[in-house]
């Protein structure tokens, strides 16, 4: 694996190492190992570090929904315009270009699903160019970006020689 | 009355229980407590393996199979080994499968001991091999190793230790608990001295699949060593299947066919379901081997340098998932360092003694952890090592 893909998969799983621990686990100096975050990080291959959060587990109401959008492309205004348009919103936390029965997916949180049904039908839906939106409440997060959600982490393994 | 003292056999007397039993015990009482002393992967089997045995208790496949395994798993090792070594065993009676390497270890000692034949040993290294020898009625011979000569096994201490008695060595490579390992050059120094000798080598590979400096090399694949060596592999360490206890070994059919034997009246066959599992592992587990393996490695870099920046003088491990660091400059015995690791900061590792006289000095630090997990424990041994 390339070493850039190295650095990348091991802050994949773990933003939290330090320059240092990192180069160690890769075989770097560490000015090395700085100057090609950097890069990277200019570059936008690294395009911020954050959290993984369970909100249930905390206070805060929330709720996310997929929504599943039809478009046409008119004239002077192709996909990528359009999407620029939706993912400006700030509620908007992800768009993606789809291939299949529908064009994008638009991933949004609100407080309540009254703000979710908001955002879809005084923004979203009339739109110019979309046709048509199918909006799916989340219920459940079991694993996101490979964490697992409440894993039973407990470690039953014996001390072995 | 039972007198029970009278009923035990000498062999299983003369065995001592593992001193460092108490202290593990000690340490399962106590509050948050990390553990680094696991010898197993954390990695949960591949699901696709997972599914394989549940799929054949589905379809009722819960019989005895042949005393040498599945004629399928079989096949799957011999491709394996020619695949892997460019060897060639017949599935039919020169590859057995067995209930764990552990299993294949204890039937080859027992099939090649007489009483009072020798063993060498190279320590430190797995705590089975002296009490098996022990017990087939066989001699340990311990053959120290250093940090200093890589924890192998040289030519000179191998030659220095053969007595007219010597009947089998051991050859623990990838090493637990050191990480050492042996090149093909190095092996080729020890075949030469056993080319004219009638000893015969069992080498436990069981850690083959997890090197992270060139590809593992079998004693079998040296010039001549195939017709007497015994190679144990399984699947607990490559593909992550402890729990499954499954393991095999393959040599000349001259040495299987007693081994079998011993396998056939002990044990009559490995469990079936862990077979099945054994199959799809061989099939489809390459891509999971290779994804824990870099785990392994990045968390094997890590540890190195966190334990050598906390001033701990650190061999490089090229094996298995261990470090071994030496304590000596702490002034402390490897129990007294261990203990005290313990009660200040809640950290256990594994003294390096259990693993033979010339383990003393070191400490037994598995990397089988999560990084999160190794960062906390590195954490608290930088803080009592400050301590100290």
């Amino acid at each position: 694996m390339h070493v850039k893909e190295k650095i990348l998969t091991i802050l994949e799983q773990d933003a939290r190492l330090t320059p240092a621990q990192l180069a160690d686990m890769v075989q770097m100096e560490l000015p090395e190992l700085e100057a090609l975050l950097r890069e990277m990080e200019k570059d936008g291959t690294i395009l911020g570090y954050k959290t993984l959060i369970d909100w249930d587990k905390t206070d805060r109401e929330q709720v996310t929904a997929l929504i599943e959008v039809k478009i046409t492309p008119q004239k002077g205004m192709g996909f990528d315009e359009i999407a620029r348009q939706i993912y400006s919103h700030h509620q908007v936390e992800s768009v993606y270009l789809m291939s299949g029965g529908f064009d994008l997916t638009v991933i949004i949180s609100g407080r309540t699903m009254r703000d979710v049904a908001r955002f879809v039908s005084e923004q979203l839906a009339p739109m110019e160019n979309v046709l048509s939106t199918g909006t799916h409440f989340i219920l459940k997060k079991y694993k996101e970006q490979g964490v697992t959600f409440n894993p039973d982490d407990s470690d039953d393994r014996e001390v072995m020689m | 009355m039972v007198d029970y003292a009278n009923i035990l056999s000498e062999r299983v007397q003369s065995v001592k229980p593992s001193g460092i039993r108490k202290f593990f015990d000690l340490a399962s009482t106590m509050q948050d407590v990390i553990s680094l002393g696991v010898g197993e992967p954390d990695f949960e089997t591949p699901w696709q393996v997972r599914r394989a045995g549940i799929t054949s208790l589905e379809k009722g496949r819960t019989f005895y199979t042949s005393n040498w395994g599945l004629q399928q798993l079989r096949d799957e090792i011999a491709g394996l080994a020619l695949r892997r070594y460019d060897l060639f065993y017949d599935p039919q009676d020169e590859i057995l499968v067995t209930v764990g390497g552990s299993e294949a270890i204890d039937n080859a000692l027992r099939a090649f001991i007489s009483i009072g034949d020798e063993v060498l040993i190279p320590e430190p290294c797995f705590v089975c091999y002296e009490p098996l020898t022990t017990m087939a009625g066989g001699v340990p011979v311990a053959i120290p190793t250093v940090a200093e000569e890589g924890f192998k096994l040289t030519p000179e201490r191998l030659r220095a230790a053969i007595t007219p008695k010597t009947k089998v060595l051991i050859l623990p490579y990838p090493n637990n608990p050191t990480g050492a390992i042996m090149n093909r050059q190095e092996l080729e120094a020890i075949a030469d001295i056993l080319r004219d000798t009638n000893i015969v080598v069992i080498s436990d590979e069981i850690y083959c699949m997890l090197t992270y400096q060139g590809e593992h090399v079998s004693f079998a694949q040296i010039d001549g060593m195939q017709e007497r060596t015994i190679v144990i592999d399984g699947f607990s360490k490559s593909y992550a299947m402890t729990g499954w206890r499954l393991g095999w070994a393959m040599g000349p059919r001259e040495l299987m066919q007693p081994i079998c034997k011993i396998h056939q009246f002990g044990i009559m066959c490995a469990p079936t379901t862990a077979q099945f599992a054994g199959i799809e592992a061989i099939r489809t587990g390459d891509d999971d081997i290779i994804h824990m393996r870099s785990q392994y490695d990045i968390r094997r870099r890590f540890l190195v340098s966190e334990l050598r920046s906390m001033g701990l003088d650190c061999f490089e491990p090229h094996g298995a998932f261990y470090v071994f660091p030496s304590i000596r400059s702490t002034g402390l015995s490897s129990e007294e360092f261990c203990n005290r690791l313990l009660q200040e900061q809640h950290v256990a590792v594994i003294p390096g003694n259990a693993f033979g006289a010339s383990g003393e000095g070191h400490v037994r630090i598995s990397y089988s952890y999560s990084m999160q997990h190794l960062r906390e424990a590195c954490r608290r041994m930088r803080i009592f090592l400050e301590n100290l």
